[in-house]
């Protein structure tokens, strides 16, 4: 398989906080790659540097390079573009203000397809795609806010899908939402595996264990290591990590 | 351990309890206590003209002369007054309406959190303006300006005024739709931005439903600023009060226009306390109250028709 995301000696600041400090990794096309460690350890930063939403950020200072299929992301003149490649899932669902096909139909309607035939179908795929459908399929003109805290994090995850992304981000999707609708989420992701990329930032080692090709450790804005998930488990290179996979420690 | 003195003031709040929800209960009611008083005695000071008033005349007659020539009995037709404070309301929305958000979304999105805290400033400021001195600056300043530009004998008009009172307007609505678009958590921007959407796509799509009942509340406390205003408008729109024969002809905004407002500022002095005058200004006064009170009811329609909205 061929690298798909590449980090080279990437720091960034916020103001005169270090938030990662010179990290280098790569990420493999159509891998599941889990993100660990914990709070404050620069993991939120790690995806917004992929989709540049750290831009918004004023007072960011982003260092070294960000490749995205070989291509630098900060060198990129569409940053639009870049960000309907890539997926995102925040820890905390987020319905738009708008009806729940509207919510899915936003990505894709920005990118200029307006056939209604066409959106029913995309709708209706990312839906089905997070196990929502069954249970809006009849409500589709309901407001995404009214929705459960669930509903509204397997929305998210629809709304995320709607643009066919190469790269799918989830940070922490599962703080908010009751165990089996994370097994359900979990179940999905390990299905999309096959079509794309997957980033999982996640604070329960055994969700990373059970889903993640490779995790990388982060502790205090540093890439502790990263490898093979077994190995980092089983065998790792430095202690701390053993200590914090194995809940010793976070 | 609770000490003995913490023990007394917990003993005496519990028992505070009870008058201290009377006393929470007397502040809510006063507000309507207040209006229903205000009410009254606009009534009772316009009292018995309700019953005398020719009323077909005041409502759909222009001939407003409560003063007039030796011989003659006075009439009191009040189209031409509504029709100016209508006018002026609806023309200076059109200003300050767009200006008023147009800023609200630059302050709240584009501007870089100095200049964020300078404008605000600043609006804040603009807000302060007195009436008198925003009254001076049309007559004065606009007037002539209005003048040259259109070729016009006189500068103080419909257009004038609306300009006048669209910019007394524009702080409110800036700092009220600003508070709304502040209050639209960070979250749905992020997530609008991350799908790809552009900084104005995210604005309109998201931004303005998200925020649309604190919008609207903004736009609504704008019409009412206009429709009360009284001083500026009195200086600005030359006080003839017409009515149009064509509403939508462009060249009304160079026509002069006399307000509700002003009519009751200007004439009150002048009209005999207690005379049939005098009585018909408090009228005038009721009709102004009312149209407050029918702005606020269907603003509140409004907004709660927005929040049933695909319930």
């Amino acid at each position: 398989m061929s690298v798909h995301i590449e980090f080279n000696n990437v720091t960034v600041r916020y103001g005169q906080d270090i938030a990662l400090d010179d990290i280098d990794l790569e990420i493999k096309e159509k891998e599941v790659f889990s993100i660990v460690g914990p709070a404050n350890s620069g993991k939120t930063t790690f995806l917004k540097c992929i989709n540049r939403t750290i831009d918004l950020i004023t007072g960011t200072k982003v260092d070294g390079k960000i490749l995205v299929s070989g291509e630098d992301v900060n060198e990129m003149n569409n940053v639009y573009a870049l960000r309907r490649r890539i997926g995102m899932v925040f820890p905390l669902p987020v319905g738009l203000p708008m009806s729940i096909y509207d919510n899915v139909a936003y990505g894709p309607r920005r990118q200029g397809i307006s056939g209604k035939a066409e959106l029913d179908e995309i709708v209706e795929r990312c839906l089905k795609q997070s196990v929502l459908w069954d249970e809006v399929k009849d409500r589709l003109q309901m407001l995404g806010t009214k929705l459960s805290g669930g509903q509204q994090q397997r929305l998210t995850l629809a709304r995320a899908l709607s643009l066919d992304p190469e790269i799918l981000c989830l940070d922490e999707f599962s703080i908010a939402i009751d165990p089996v609708t994370t097994m359900k989420i979990e179940e999905v992701l390990s299905g999309l595996k096959d079509e794309m990329t997957i980033i999982l930032v996640t604070n329960l080692t055994q969700q990373a264990r059970r889903m993640a090709d490779h995790i990388a450790f982060f502790n205090a804005s540093e890439l502790v290591e990263w490898g093979e998930t077994e190995k980092l488990f089983e065998n790792p290179d430095k202690e701390i990590t053993g200590r914090y996979l194995n809940g010793e420690f976070g | 351990m609770i000490r003995k003195s913490q023990a007394k003031l917990g003993a005496f709040l519990d028992k505070a309890e009870k008058p201290i929800q009377w006393l929470i209960t007397l502040c809510g009611w006063s507000s309507i206590i207040f209006v229903a008083a205000i009410f009254i005695f606009i009534l009772k000071e316009s009292w018995p003209a309700p019953l005398t008033l020719n009323w077909g005349e005041f409502f759909f007659s222009h001939r407003w002369i409560p003063v007039p020539a030796e011989g003659n009995e006075p009439t009191y037709g009040a189209m031409g007054i509504m029709y100016g404070t209508l006018a002026i309301t609806v023309v200076s929305m059109f200003i300050a309406v767009p200006l008023g958000l147009g800023s609200a979304v630059y302050i709240s999105e584009f501007a870089t959190p100095k200049l964020k805290e300078t404008l605000k400033v600043l609006i804040e400021f603009l807000a302060a303006i007195p009436s008198i001195i925003w009254g001076f600056i049309g007559l004065v300043i606009m007037g002539p300006i209005i003048q040259k530009v259109f070729g016009v004998a006189v500068g103080v008009n419909l257009l004038n005024a609306s300009i006048v009172v669209g910019l007394m307007a524009v702080p409110l609505i800036v700092s009220i739709s600003e508070d709304a678009l502040r209050a639209v958590p960070d979250s749905y921007r992020e997530a609008s931005l991350a799908l790809g959407a552009s900084k104005w796509e995210m604005i309109y799509r998201v931004l303005f439903p998200a925020a649309k009942n604190g919008l609207l509340a903004a736009c609504m406390l704008g019409v009412g600023r206009a429709v009360g205003e009284t001083m500026a408008v009195w200086m600005a729109s030359g006080g003839t009060d017409n009515i149009p024969e064509n509403f939508f002809d462009p060249m009304l905004l160079l026509e002069r226009v006399k307000a509700l407002t002003a009519t009751i500022a200007g004439e009150m002095p002048e009209a005999v306390n207690g005379g049939e005058h005098y009585q018909v200004l408090f009228i005038v006064g009721i009709v102004l109250l009312t149209i407050s009170v029918v702005i606020n009811v269907v603003s509140d329609l409004i907004i709660k028709g927005f929040k049933a909205d695909k319930a």
